[in-house]
């Protein structure tokens, strides 16, 4: 892997500072879901700041590699990579869920810059991602798309035709990724309807399968580089990761799945994620 | 009346394999139904571009809706109770709120599908597709005119359904007409009473018309071929010239063609109607014609109806 400690550090800050978009843009819009941002910020960080090849002027061209968010509830850290990345302005990150702003609750392809594909309704995201690998190869471009899923919406059905789909037609250029937090609304994923063995699932299904701890930086972008190179069939990584990962009183937290900090938690969250900077 | 009998699967498969000589980007998609939605005429000639879904339609649709992200012009087929029905909301999410490039063109809608029942039935899918933004809705009368649709919504960037049946139909349009999205087509002048037909309900209107100038009524007859944009226009014009509208189509007379049109009708001209549809009640078996007779979509319900509506002006 081309990456040396220093680069693994600045990808490290590079996701609190993400992090702590996240939790001002939550906290301003009086609604959203930290919890599931926060799980995958070091997944979102790796992918859009060292992973993946992608930048503002070719948004519109198919030349370049790819990302479905299928959990669109976590739609603030990707959009805080974006803006990062220059989709548009930072500031604008303080608009989430306002009216007439260009961030959505959930992603909207097209209102946002950098946005390939409007998702919330879960499940469907890796039907999507397919559909683009599948695009991409009859245009003879060898490029990637990074779908990153939630644990709970393993539940829905599609994303098990969807898993069938891939696998049949040797999707290799397809990566899925679950954010395996083990939280949803209700409850424990297992709890509220299990998943496990999860693996043997996908694998059952046909697809390569490799784990992570998705909440440290060099086995996230260790993992994302071996599943690129598994060739003849699709690759999933099973990301185990913490809730709310970050803010201590938030990590495994099932009640910020979806719940703004009041004024109180958003100051102490902040004053944690500088300190981790 | 004498008209040529013409399959509307048959004229869209002919379609698809001339879009696939005219354009590198149309790909195709079915879900285990390709010799029956006619998909199978562009898999045998453009293999590497018909992906078989198997029986999974709301992958199908999320995955026409990737392939479109993808720069490709999408057709997915399948049944349309399924298309429409079962993918409601991969059709709604990942379709049309995205405004994705994917026409859904369905087979076997409304109740002619026949022996296979309710199950396979649909009465419900206009309604479905007419609510969701962005979505273009076309009901063909025939073959022609649906190998003339599928081309045009090939051209047109964004969502759209076309709906088929399973039977063969008379072939009522004609084949100069150049098919215009959003239009609808006079196809007999009149001044007493203004008939629209929807898709294969267009035969019978035209045959009712007929029978109504035996009786002295000179009844004017309109192939309400788009459902989505709706042609106002034309239905204000019509309404205004006869003074009295029937419509008739092979659908829930609840949130059906019917309801549109009254509703367009009576925000810019008011005019007695009457409307010739699917009672609020599920088919059964039995063949194709024996249910319209069944179901009171025959030319006989549109007849009834033109003198019940004149008698009303």
């Amino acid at each position: 892997m081309n990456v040396n400690e220093k680069r693994i550090h600045e990808l490290e800050l590079k996701a609190a500072s993400l992090r702590q978009h996240v939790i001002r843009m939550i906290f301003a819009a009086g609604s959203g879901h930290p919890g599931g941002s926060l799980s995958s910020a070091d997944i979102i960080t790796a992918l859009f700041f060292e992973v993946m090849d992608h930048s503002p002027a070719r948004k519109d061209s198919q030349d370049r590699d790819h990302f479905i968010l299928s959990k669109g509830h976590a739609a603030p850290i990707y959009y805080s990579a974006l803006a990062e990345c220059g989709y548009f302005p930072v500031d604008e990150l303080m608009t989430l869920r306002k009216l007439h702003s260009r961030l959505q609750g959930h992603p909207s392809r097209v209102k946002t810059p950098g946005v390939e594909m409007s998702t919330g309704s879960l499940g469907q995201g890796l039907s999507v991602a397919n559909g683009l690998a599948l695009a991409l190869r009859l245009l003879g471009l060898e490029r990637m798309v990074y779908c990153l899923c939630g644990d709970g919406e393993m539940a829905e059905g599609q994303v098990w035709e969807a898993a069938m789909f891939a696998a049949h037609n040797h999707l290799d250029n397809v990566i899925a990724i679950v954010d395996r937090n083990g939280l949803q609304i209700d409850g424990r994923t297992e709890d509220v309807m299990a998943l496990e063995p999860l693996s043997d699932k996908w694998k059952a299904f046909g697809w390569n399968v490799l784990f992570m701890d998705g909440n440290d930086m060099w086995q996230v972008l260790e993992t994302l580089e071996e599943a690129k190179l598994h060739k003849g069939a699709p690759t999933v990584i099973i990301a185990k990761t913490i809730k709310g990962k970050g803010v201590s009183f938030m990590e495994n937290n099932v009640g910020f799945h979806g719940k703004a900090p009041n004024e109180k938690e958003f100051e102490q969250a902040l004053r944690e994620l500088e300190g981790s900077v | 009346m004498n008209w040529p009998l013409e399959s509307q699967r048959k004229n869209y498969g002919k379609a698809l394999v001339e879009l696939g000589k005219r354009r590198q980007d149309v790909v195709v998609l079915d879900a285990d139904l390709s010799g029956s939605t006619r998909t199978v005429e562009f898999k045998n000639a453009f293999p590497e571009r018909f992906f078989n879904c198997g029986i999974a339609e709301q992958n199908m649709m999320g995955t026409a809706a990737g392939l479109a992200v993808g720069g490709m012009t999408v057709f997915a087929s399948t049944f349309a109770v399924f298309a429409t029905g079962r993918a409601y909301d991969q059709v709604r999410q990942s379709i049309a709120y995205p405004d994705l490039n994917v026409k859904i063109v369905a087979s076997h809608a409304g109740i002619t599908v026949g022996g296979d029942g309710a199950s396979h039935q649909t009465m419900e899918d206009i309604a479905l597709m007419n609510a969701i933004p962005n979505m273009t809705v076309i009901v063909p009368a025939d073959g022609p005119e649906t190998y003339r649709a599928v081309l045009a919504v090939a051209d047109r960037p964004g969502p759209a359904y076309v709906r088929m049946g399973r039977s063969e139909v008379p072939v009522v349009t004609s084949p100069d007409d150049d098919f215009e999205i959003g239009k609808a087509t006079v196809l007999r002048e009149g001044t007493d009473v203004a008939i629209i037909g929807v898709g294969q309900m267009v035969a019978p209107c035209l045959e009712a018309a007929e029978a109504l100038k035996a009786k002295g009524v000179n009844a004017q007859v309109i192939n309400l071929s788009t459902i989505k944009p709706l042609d106002t226009a034309t239905l204000i014009k019509a309404a205004r010239d006869c003074g009295a509208v029937v419509t008739a189509e092979e659908h829930n007379i609840v949130s059906g063609v019917g309801t549109l049109v009254a509703a367009a009708l009576a925000e810019n001209c008011p005019a007695p109607m009457e409307r010739v549809a699917m009672q609020d009640v599920f088919g059964q078996s039995g063949e194709s014609d024996e249910l319209m007779k069944e179901y009171g979509l025959s030319d006989k319900e549109v007849f009834a109806a033109a003198i019940k509506v004149m008698e009303r002006k």
